[in-house]
């Protein structure tokens, strides 16, 4: 750690104690001694407070990162293997609104198991549901439905019933008889480190052909 | 010299994930429990579409302060494919909307500086302890570095002062 933050110094003073012993051997003693002498004060003043306290804060973050990047390397050896079903129970209405949207309302069963999803270093793990559809203006629509943050292994396997959390609005009114996915993704936020998302898809679901 | 090979790294950065603020300090508590104040996120931007359930961050025309927070509707278009987005912080009630300019009900890609991949420090200070006052004392610290940040990227004329008082700082040094 020493070396690191000395390498201009040690650097000029190897290229002149090059310089002193190998290109120029014809220096007198004397003025060598005074140049050794003024290098060796100068090397007093290197080990100040300052100095070390410099060197010992980089050792410190150097090590600190070290230890994130390890601890997110850990991350990549869970093999996991997670399972869910969402079932629409009921749609509770489908209208066209004012301005030209459709927008429809739903309630959910939601059933997961996402306890290998949990590592160690994982601190909690965001869900959301998302309805996910084409349209002729649009290439991908994706409207998430309800999400949960999941803080611990324990409360990974669940079941609810619940009705959208927000609101599934269409830009225009494409949904009527609309074939949709519903898609659950998860978004492991981990203690330190990298993030990794992925997402069962569930195809098949569609709304009414007409408004009710 | 922490400063420089801070500089040096951090414009380093800025080439590698090609985005304008590699690293970003997380202001508010409005994606809590994830990201808590203090916290350090490490972006990304590239040329992947933006889909939803990811964390951007973005500009709102108007403020200076990048907001980070999670896309939860993508709407993204057949012909020309580009997309408009919604946001939301995972703690906040609503969705962001209130926050977008006014009459603004869409965020597009050029209001995106880049994607949240991965965030630091949270760890090392966990596994300590929370209850030791030295890891707290640094984390409640860390978001003024993010004002630097926030400082150095909207007066440019700041950094050029830093980095001129930087250089001067090195021709002048004895060692």
């Amino acid at each position: 750690m020493a070396r690191d933050s000395g390498i201009w110094q040690n650097s000029f003073i190897f290229i002149s104690v090059d310089f002193n012993f190998s290109l120029r051997p014809k220096i007198k003693r004397q003025q060598l001694q005074q140049r050794q002498g003024t290098k060796t004060g100068k090397k007093k003043k290197m080990h100040s407070f300052g100095y070390r306290a410099n060197a010992l804060l980089t050792f410190a973050v150097t090590i600190l990162a070290l230890m994130c990047a390890i601890a997110s390397l850990s991350d990549n050896l869970n093999t996991p293997s997670p399972s869910a079903q969402i079932e629409i129970l009921n749609i509770n209405w489908f209208q066209k609104q004012p301005h030209g949207n459709d927008e429809v309302s739903l309630t959910l069963n939601i059933t997961a198991d996402l306890q290998s999803l949990f590592t160690w270093n994982t601190k909690q793990l965001f869900i959301f549901v998302a309805a996910e559809y084409e349209t002729p203006k649009n290439a991908l629509n994706q409207v998430s439905l309800w999400d949960a943050i999941i803080p611990a292994k324990e409360f990974a396997k669940f079941s609810i019933h619940t009705s959208n959390k927000y609101r599934f609005i269409d830009q225009g009114h494409n949904l009527r008889g609309k074939e949709f996915n519903l898609t659950l993704h998860w978004h492991v936020m981990p203690k330190t480190g990298k993030m990794f998302a992925n997402k069962i898809v569930m195809s098949g679901y569609h709304l009414p052909e007409d408004y009710r | 010299m922490i400063v420089t090979s801070a500089l040096i790294i951090w414009k380093a950065l800025m080439c590698i994930t090609g985005s304008e603020s590699p690293v970003v300090v997380v202001l508010s508590g409005s994606m809590e429990p994830g990201f808590k104040r203090g916290d350090i996120l490490f972006l990304h931007m590239s040329k992947d579409p933006i889909r939803a359930g990811e964390i951007v961050v973005f500009n709102v025309d108007g403020r200076e302060i990048p907001i980070v927070h999670r896309v939860i509707k993508v709407h993204e278009r057949q012909d020309t494919g580009e997309v408009e987005v919604l946001t939301k912080g995972d703690n906040n009630y609503g969705d962001d909307r209130l926050l977008y300019a006014q009459g603004q009900l869409w965020l597009k890609r050029q209001h995106i500086m880049g994607r949240a991949v991965g965030s630091g420090f949270g760890a090392p200070l966990a596994i300590f302890g929370e209850d030791l006052p030295g890891p707290n004392l640094a984390l409640r610290f860390l978001p003024y570095v993010g004002w630097v940040t926030i400082i150095m990227t909207e007066k440019p004329i700041i950094k050029y002062i830093l980095i001129g008082a930087l250089g001067l700082l090195v021709i002048t040094s004895k060692d």
